[in-house]
């Protein structure tokens, strides 16, 4: 089935997310898109898969118009999503998720699961994928319930699947075994669409690639003409070079020492399983690792907003496991926190109070019981120019800035003060490469400063331009260390996978 | 850390403040007019519905306004039945921007309003000018610790605030009964629940009785001005109003900065108790004189509307109070006047509520009262 | 991922669990209720409890349960402080909950042999009435179940108890028993409609929502009432339901009169929890519904309706608690009185949390909360020393401390109280 779409236009208010986009994908091809964080690729493809309709434009399905009221207009179409952030329900199985819209049943509506189960089964063996069906989805590991999803848009037979951001959770050897699997399908004569901002992998997985900037199409090919560095070019609009530049080496003192530090999470189970761990000052480490092995609640623990249920954390050789985390900002801690809408920001605050988020309570903001606004105010705004937040004035709403902004809100919070020691979790995610460049030269600033600094990734390659010394977390487990110069990515990646434990 | 580049103008141009929004005008001054407006219309086809021919539903609108705004002794009357409610309200808004719906007023007013009428007949001989704040501190207080049970529930064991205070309403309307059969509490010679009446010396004096004698307003109007203005700088010019704000805003962003949301809570639960705790003592030191099972007679469910309607904000609140005072004020006088039962009141209230909380509604009800929206959203 | 790490394994490690904190709060509560029962129960009883099981005149008659009331005390004590030492111990922690609730079991036991020493109390008759008093209860729990499985926290259940009893009152009065019932649960499903109205098409606060909707359908009721009852009395005057004898099941001593002779509220608050417990989990759209419930945009993205179900879902849970609102005039009295319903439909709420969003589990609840209301009830004819007041509170109290002992480990629906924006 070939699948086109003809003059896309699609708006939110006043911005325009995709400008007059032609784009054509058909059987037995994948096709590439190439964009950065916020150039309109899910939008165009929510389009695609009737989620939202456009405001000018139309598809067209082996060359016939077509109209999608709704997702389900476009599934029965034969137009399949693996999203970005899956689309599972948590507490049903595997079979039940896999059904659900289509389900097969009998007589007063009832459920039938185990015909559910049995159809799972056969297109686990079709397809080599192994997925327990009657497994609960919360329980199954990020790229298992990918291959859940897969399964999901192979059960309702589409012809056209779109895999948005697919290997952003993966390992590397998961993301082997995911591109084989795209190629088996690709085999069986599905038009696959893989959209990503990764230019490896689009090269080596796509046949043709189409770049997308600023929501509208810049330019593409077919992929044997295209090299990386055009592509580059092509998705941000100028020359990048993906370098971070550093002073060597030199590190000084001991600034954090953990020692057999045990964390559980709400659910009382093991996150973190008794780990040793040191940072130096003017150094940077980096955990790798895939999502969920435990970085978030180490990270949680270190920065004294999670009970440490065993070992020891010492600061400049004080003990602080159970210091708060107002104690450990005032002794220099800046966290930046993974989530930044939900944990590191409150978005429907002005600017400048976001601005003294964590640091209100300091002489400098507040005397007695009063807040001093105009010394928030001001500081806000020169934080606000120093740190290059784009914005008309500190007294707008974090919600109204881009994301790339809002981080660099956070970031200038965190580092517009006097800190010893740098705790950031996932600090680019989902951001343009502006924003990414801006972001790690002030990282590496606070490291010349002389600063200890601890990265959690789940971005392999954040890690590796970054890190003097590179851990691996897996299972709530440190498995593996190496030095951050002469680090492999192939070594560290297969380490991430489990394969150093 | 360093600039890296000089800062120059740049920091000052940010300082500049937008002009105030034309969206923000209209859900702050059409809506509510609007709202009022339709509930009032809505008022009257019930009374239609339930056989009220059209001249008894004009004078009970004309006795409505006579009798809120008609006289000085309505003007008073209004200011009487608004000091409860905004007091009460406060303490809603102030939960409400702290991210917890207290539900539980009405049992903070009567457990606020038993204690200062115990403590007001009980120092015979005290000065008034120590046994009235007396009365009033103690009704604050008792409110507050009653509150705060339902705040450190939620803190310590997550449960929500909603069935604890709903929970601990119903238990109060019991407990007041059990008390006002203690003989210490009941009047003498009296077999039926009704406290002992609450000494002179801790009275709110009556404000306008040298103009005539009949006139209730009392000294707590100063109270409710006083507690306006406290709950304003408490929210927006004080370290734990940040704090407050923040919690509600968004809880996990503000733990993740350091505040300790669980006390946060417990403060805030323990501070709107104990406004409720003052509207009680308000009604019982200044109107009632006694007290008797349910004295609140629905005061901490009307500051619920009241709160809503003033958006959670502390002069908003005050403009809602007077609204709902001048409705409870001319709802009397409409009974008397007309023969409407003052239970339609009830009905208009939930009707101004429901309209304001859902602008939207309002906007398709009148869409030339508003500029065309324009659809916002971002990827 | 997550690993499943041993409790015991956890506390052999001396990790400080929260299953290990629970079982040490839960060891000290067990702890003093052994006390409570040895020093205060134990203080001033004498003779023995005598309990009625039958009617002398009923076909199948069991003779009367009598309990020597001081050595029962004395044994529930020790049974009870062997339960609270047990979970101090190691392994303690697997049976925390089942030890809890066995200790409760008994303590209410001990409490009501106490309570009844020297006199005689009939057992029978409490657990009929405790049926009786479960049912609107139930049903308010059940119409809770039913929106909140869909992403709606429904705080508006007393206020569509509430429409449902004056409703049913009214048209039950003109048009007697059968259609006052189906105007009640036509009206209860109004309110539902409303309720989906407001907070899936105008996006108004969920709890604000439910709120309001209590407060509009209290100033109708009560305005209804005063302006119209006082002069026309023959519009409040309805027929009532009465019990209904199932065939040789009701005959059967002590669980016949207690579950098959009653009227068609308790047979329908059983009927309705079955039917709703096949279609949440055994059907296709109850699958559908439960999506809605925990991931509305997953549900969307496989062309479910989101808003529809919502709507649908939430207006059968009007229609329940309507049905469960006529019980009070159709099912009892007969007569609407302003505010009647008193709070009821908050216990259900509470109901719907206690027993974890699952239509089987707030019977459950509803039983309980129906026999702490039955208790103080009967109690009160007792004439124990504890003033009826606080009897009358007990429910309440209980309210508090099983939300309070129990939110922690029930996990509501993922995206309740969330409004759903498609764009």
């Amino acid at each position: 089935m070939d699948v086109e779409l003809r003059g896309i236009t699609k708006r939110f208010g006043s911005v325009t997310a995709n400008r007059d986009v032609d784009l054509k994908v058909t059987s037995g091809e994948v096709l590439g898109l190439l964009g950065e964080n916020g150039a309109g690729k899910s939008t165009l493809m929510n389009v695609l898969c009737g989620l939202y309709s456009a405001d000018e434009g139309e598809i067209l399905i082996d060359g016939k118009p077509v109209a999608f009221a709704g997702p389900g207009e476009a599934i029965a179409a034969g137009i399949g999503m693996v999203h970005q952030h899956f689309m599972l329900i948590p507490v049903f199985t595997v079979a039940e998720n896999v059904v659900l819209g289509v389900e097969p049943t009998g007589r007063f509506d009832h459920l039938d699961l185990r015909r559910a189960r049995e159809q799972v089964r056969a297109i686990n063996d079709d397809y080599g994928l192994e997925v327990d069906p009657d497994a609960l989805v919360e329980n199954l590991p990020v790229g298992i319930q990918q291959r859940v999803e897969i399964i999901k848009v192979l059960f309702r037979s589409a012809d056209v699947v779109i895999f948005d951001e697919p290997t952003a959770v993966l390992t590397p050897q998961e993301v082997e075994d995911f591109f084989n699997i795209v190629k088996g399908l690709r085999d069986d004569g599905k038009a696959i669409v893989f959209i990503t901002h990764k230019l490896n992998e689009i090269l080596e997985i796509a046949d043709r690639i189409s770049v997308l900037r600023a929501g509208e199409i810049v330019g593409g090919g077919e992929v044997g003409e295209l090299n990386a560095a055009e592509l580059a070019e092509l998705m941000v609009g100028r020359p990048v070079s993906f370098d971070v530049k550093k002073t060597p080496f030199d590190p000084g003192e001991v600034l954090l020492e953990v020692e057999d530090l045990t964390v559980l999470r709400d659910n009382d189970d093991l996150a973190v399983d008794r780990i040793d761990l040191t940072v130096r000052r003017g150094e940077i480490v980096g955990i790798a690792g895939v999502q969920g092995n435990g970085q978030s609640p180490l990270i949680e623990a270190l920065t004294g907003l999670r009970r440490v249920a065993g070992g020891t954390v010492r600061f400049k050789g004080r003990d602080i496991t159970h210091a708060s985390a107002r104690d450990r900002h005032k002794m220099g801690f800046a966290h930046i926190p993974e989530d930044r809408q939900r944990t590191g920001l409150i978005p429907a605050f002005t600017i400048a109070e976001n601005m003294v988020l964590d640091s209100y309570y300091e002489d400098r903001f507040s005397a007695g019981p009063n807040m001093r606004w105009s010394a928030v105010n001001a500081a806000a705004a020169q934080a606000a120019a120093d740190f290059d937040v784009r914005t008309k004035s500190v007294f707008n709403t974090v919600a109204t800035l881009s994301g790339g902004n809002q981080q660099k809100v956070i970031v200038a919070r965190e580092l517009s003060r006097d800190t010893e020691f740098l705790i950031a979790a996932q600090p680019t995610r989902g951001l343009d490469i502006g924003s990414i460049e801006y972001i790690h030269s002030r990282i590496v600033e606070a490291r010349e400063e002389g600063d200890g600094v601890l990265i959690v990734s789940s971005e392999l390659d954040e890690i590796m331009a970054l890190s003097d010394r590179i851990l691996v977390m897996f299972k709530g487990r440190i498995v593996a260390e190496y030095d951050g110069a002469s680090a492999e990515k192939g070594v560290v990646g297969l380490a991430m996978a489990g394969a150093a434990a | 850390m360093t600039d890296p580049q000089p800062p120059g103008t740049l920091s000052d141009q940010l300082l500049d403040r937008a002009a105030p929004d034309r969206t923000a005008f209209e859900d702050l001054v059409v809506v509510p007019i609007l709202a009022v407006f339709i509930a009032l219309v809505l008022g009257a086809l019930t009374m239609f519905a339930t056989n009220v021919d059209l001249p008894t539903i004009g004078r009970s609108y004309v006795a409505l306004l006579e009798g809120s705004v008609g006289s000085l002794s309505a003007i008073s009357e209004t200011l009487t039945a608004a000091m409860p409610l905004t007091l009460a309200g406060l303490g809603i808004a102030l939960g409400f921007r702290a991210g917890l719906f207290n539900i539980g007023a009405e049992g903070q007013v009567l457990i606020g309003g038993m204690a200062a009428v115990i403590v007001g007949f009980s120092f015979d001989g005290l000065p008034a000018a120590i046994h009235l704040p007396l009365a009033l501190l103690a009704g604050a207080i008792a409110g507050g610790l009653y509150a705060s049970i339902a705040g450190w529930l939620r803190a310590a064991t997550g449960a929500h605030e909603v069935i604890s205070t709903i929970m601990l309403n119903l238990i109060s309307y019991r407990l007041v009964d059990y008390l006002l059969r203690l003989d210490f509490i009941q009047r003498e010679g009296r077999a039926d629940p009704i406290s002992r009446s609450v000494l002179e010396t801790a009275e709110l004096p009556r404000l306008l009785t040298w103009i005539d004698a009949n006139l209730r307003l009392h000294a707590g109007i100063f109270l409710m001005l006083a507690a306006v203005v406290v709950i304003h700088w408490l929210l927006f010019r004080t370290k734990l109003g940040f704090e407050f704000r923040a919690s509600g805003a968004s809880p996990d962003a503000a733990r993740y900065a350091g505040m300790r949301a669980g006390l946060i809570i417990v403060l805030a639960m323990g501070m709107a108790g104990a406004l409720a705790g003052l509207a009680g003592a308000n009604q019982g030191l200044g109107v009632l004189g006694r007290a008797t099972p349910g004295f609140s007679a629905g005061i901490g469910f009307d500051a619920i509307a009241v709160a809503l309607l003033g958006r959670s904000h502390p002069y908003g609140v005050l403009l809602a109070g007077l609204l709902f005072g001048a409705l409870e004020a001319g709802g009397r006088q409409m009974q008397v006047d007309a023969g409407v039962s003052i239970d339609l009141i009830g009905i208009i209230q939930a009707l101004i509520i429901v309209f304001i909380a859902a602008p939207l509604l309002v906007r398709s009800l009148f869409p030339w009262a508003f500029r065309k929206l324009a659809k916002v959203g971002r990827e | 991922m997550t690993q499943i790490a041993d409790p015991v394994q956890l506390q052999a490690r001396k990790l400080d669990t929260g299953k290990v904190r629970q079982a040490r709060i839960s060891g000290w509560a067990l702890l003093g209720l052994a006390a409570l029962v040895a020093f205060v129960f134990g203080q001033d009883v004498v003779g023995d409890a005598t309990f009625r099981l039958s009617r002398p005149n009923d076909p199948l008659a069991l003779p009367n349960l009598v309990i020597p009331a001081l050595p029962f005390t004395y044994i529930v004590a020790a049974i009870l402080a062997f339960l609270g030492v047990r979970l101090f111990l190691q392994g303690g922690v697997r049976w925390t909950s089942l030890a809890l609730g066995f200790g409760l079991f008994l303590a209410v036991a001990a409490f009501l042999v106490w309570a009844t020493a020297g006199k005689s109390f009939s057992l029978t008759g409490m657990l009929q009435a405790t049926v009786v008093r479960a049912v609107p209860i139930a049903l308010g729990g059940l119409a809770g179940v039913l929106s909140e499985r869909v992403a709606v926290v429904n705080i508006a259940i007393e206020g569509m108890l509430l429409a449902g009893a004056f409703t049913g009152a009214l048209i039950g009065s003109l048009l007697g028993g059968l259609g006052g019932l189906f105007a009640a649960v036509a009206v209860g499903g109004l309110f539902g409609f409303i309720l989906a109205a407001l907070v899936v098409t105008y996006r108004v606060d969920q709890i604000i929502a439910g709120v309001v909707i209590n407060l509009f359908v209290l100033g109708v009721t009560s305005y209804v009432s005063s302006q119209v009852y006082q002069e026309h009395r023959f519009l409040n005057n309805a027929p009532v339901f009465a019990p209904v004898k199932i065939p040789v099941l009701g005959d059967l001593p002590v669980i016949g009169p207690v579950l098959f002779y009653q009227n068609i509220f308790v047979y329908g608050a059983v009927i309705m929890v079955a039917v709703a417990t096949y279609y949440l989990f055994h059907t296709r759209m109850g699958l559908r519904a439960r999506a809605v419930g925990e991931h509305p945009r997953a549900a969307d993205t496989l062309g479910i309706n989101v808003y529809r179900t919502r709507y649908v879902n939430v207006t059968v849970a009007g229609m329940v608690a309507g049905f469960g609102g006529a019980w009070f005039t159709l099912g009892s009295v007969g007569r609407f009185d302003e505010n009647m319903t008193g709070g009821r439909g908050y216990i259900g709420l509470a109901a719907m949390i206690f027993g974890r969003w699952h239509p089987v589990g707030a019977l459950m609840a509803a039983l309980v909360f129906g026999f702490a209301d039955s208790l103080q009830q009967k109690l009160a004819l007792l004439n124990t020393p504890i003033p009826s007041e606080f009897l009358a509170m007990s429910p309440y109290i209980a309210t508090i401390v099983l939300v309070a002992g129990l939110i922690g480990r029930a996990r509501p629906p993922a995206a309740d109280g969330k409004a759903y924006v498609k764009e």
